[in-house]
């Protein structure tokens, strides 16, 4: 493991969706328990970074470690090559990640679909893994819907459910994906109350693409925008969302502000 | 030649053992074509090179020729070539069922590729072993859509087991032929062959449609 002090690191990160480049030669590092915020306009590759951390993409380019740890690439005689599947296993553990769309088991119940990783991935005991279900379902206020069907549920309350399953695996760093932009407005508190619980009780370094501005302005260390796949400019919030050097940044929290 | 009732009612005992032969033959044969169909569609989504790509042409070739030709070939042609001997009621349980899982592997793929992409990335998210995702995820949500498809190919399977008369399989087909030369009355025999294929085929497809309504609501 190298120095503490960075838990993520881009470097030179260059992804392409064909020709369209989404990335280019990215840098950026993140400290461990930091709350970090993406913002900028769509297609500024905000959420293709969280799905290269969580290993749904492959760079093109460049290399990202996780604490220390190689995740595009692996250590082969001293070379480094990209990262094969057995490699990629091992990082991604300590990564979790919510998605816009919840994308919870709908084969499953509730407790199942916190247990399920727990117990096949990192090989609790079912009662090991049922009672840290529990203590996380309470903590997102659904202490009584673990035996529903996850498409009884709300949106919101089926985004609290996606949030505490991947919580159930302890992940060092969690990605958070436009976790509210799926959500009826009058659904959105609820689920970024809970964020607010995590960012302030945990350590975990998370990473958040949203458009909510006054919850990332609330709960960020650090805000960073994007523009065309690369950092424009980045800062607490405070200075970020009041006092933005760019123009382009100006423009953007303007039309989001507007909007919402 | 007009209708004889009690010779109808007299062919009945033959074709009803004709029948249970019948119903053998497509349970075991869809068992067949369940469980190979998707090993088949298993193995052309897992792309390994050449096995998925000898697969896809068998596929094809089977999809492509007649399965009176397929019967034959089992049965006649394999004993000599290969050493392997099967039995009349064996062969047409292969043949049916190798048959009928070139059809099934396409309606198992089909299910499978209706999954939303989110759900493997929430598998990938979670680090499920890949094993795992398929037995836990993908399949429990894939298959119950596809009962209704994979009943349907049932039906029609049950109604070609006749072809397998060619090889000499007792089944109501081949039982009302024999009833015809015993009585040199066939209008009977075949007559209540088909009503006992009906009377089976109908019910059945009904339960289909039934199945379709609640994997709709799924």
């Amino acid at each position: 493991m190298s120095d503490n002090s960075e838990m993520i690191r881009f470097s030179r990160v260059v992804k392409k969706f064909g020709e369209h480049v989404v990335l280019r030669e990215l840098d950026f590092t993140v400290a461990p328990g930091e709350f970090v915020t993406l913002i900028g306009p769509s297609g500024s590759g905000k959420t293709t970074i969280l799905r290269l951390l969580m290993t749904l993409e492959r760079v093109d380019g460049g290399t990202i470690q996780v604490d220390g740890e190689y995740l595009s690439h692996m250590d082969r005689g001293g070379k480094l090559v990209p990262a094969q599947e057995k490699h990629l296993r091992g990082v991604r553990k300590r990564i979790g990640m919510v998605f816009q769309q919840f994308n919870l088991f709908p084969n499953m119940n509730v407790l199942q679909n916190l247990t399920e990783a727990p117990i096949r991935t990192l090989g609790l005991s079912k009662g090991e893994a049922e009672a840290r279900a529990v203590d996380l379902l309470d903590m997102v206020d659904l202490g009584d819907k673990a035996g529903a069907h996850p498409t009884r549920l709300s949106g919101g309350q089926q985004q609290r459910v996606a949030i505490a399953r991947a919580l159930a695996m302890r992940p060092d760093v969690l990605l958070l994906d436009e976790v509210t932009s799926a959500l009826d407005p009058e659904l959105v508190a609820g689920v970024l109350r809970v964020l607010k619980e995590i960012a302030a009780t945990t350590d975990i370094t998370i990473l958040c693409v949203t458009h909510e501005m006054q919850f990332a302005r609330d709960v960020s260390d650090r805000v960073m925008m994007f523009d065309q796949g690369q950092v424009l400019e980045e800062g607490v919030p405070e200075k970020l969302f009041t006092e933005p050097e760019h123009e382009r940044t100006r423009e953007f929290l303007r039309a989001v502000i507007e909007r919402a | 030649m007009g209708w004889d009732w009690a010779n109808a009612i007299n062919s009945l005992p033959l074709l009803g053992q004709g029948l249970l032969v019948t119903l053998e033959i497509t349970v075991l044969g869809s068992a067949l074509a369940y469980v190979l169909g998707l090993v088949f569609a298993l193995i052309r989504r897992s792309g390994i090179p050449v096995v998925s790509q000898v697969l896809y042409l068998f596929i094809e070739f089977v999809r492509s020729t007649p399965l009176l030709i397929q019967i034959f070939v089992l049965y006649y042609l394999l004993p000599p070539t290969t050493g392997i001997t099967m039995s009349a009621f064996v062969t047409g349980v292969v043949a049916l069922g190798v048959h009928y899982s070139c059809y099934t592997s396409e309606v198992y793929r089909a299910g499978i590729e209706a999954i939303p992409k989110g759900q493997w990335e929430a598998a990938t998210a979670l680090s499920l072993p890949r094993g795992r995702v398929w037995t836990g995820i993908i399949l429990p949500q894939a298959v119950p859509r596809v009962i209704p498809a994979l009943g349907n190919y049932t039906i029609s399977m049950f109604k070609e087991t006749p072809l397998l008369l060619a090889i000499g399989v007792l089944d109501v087909l081949n039982r009302a032929k024999e009833v015809g030369a015993e009585t040199f009355r066939v209008v009977e025999p075949y007559t209540m062959a088909g009503v006992l294929f009906l009377l089976v085929s109908y019910p059945a497809s009904i339960l289909v449609r039934r199945l379709e309504r609640r994997v709709g609501q799924l």
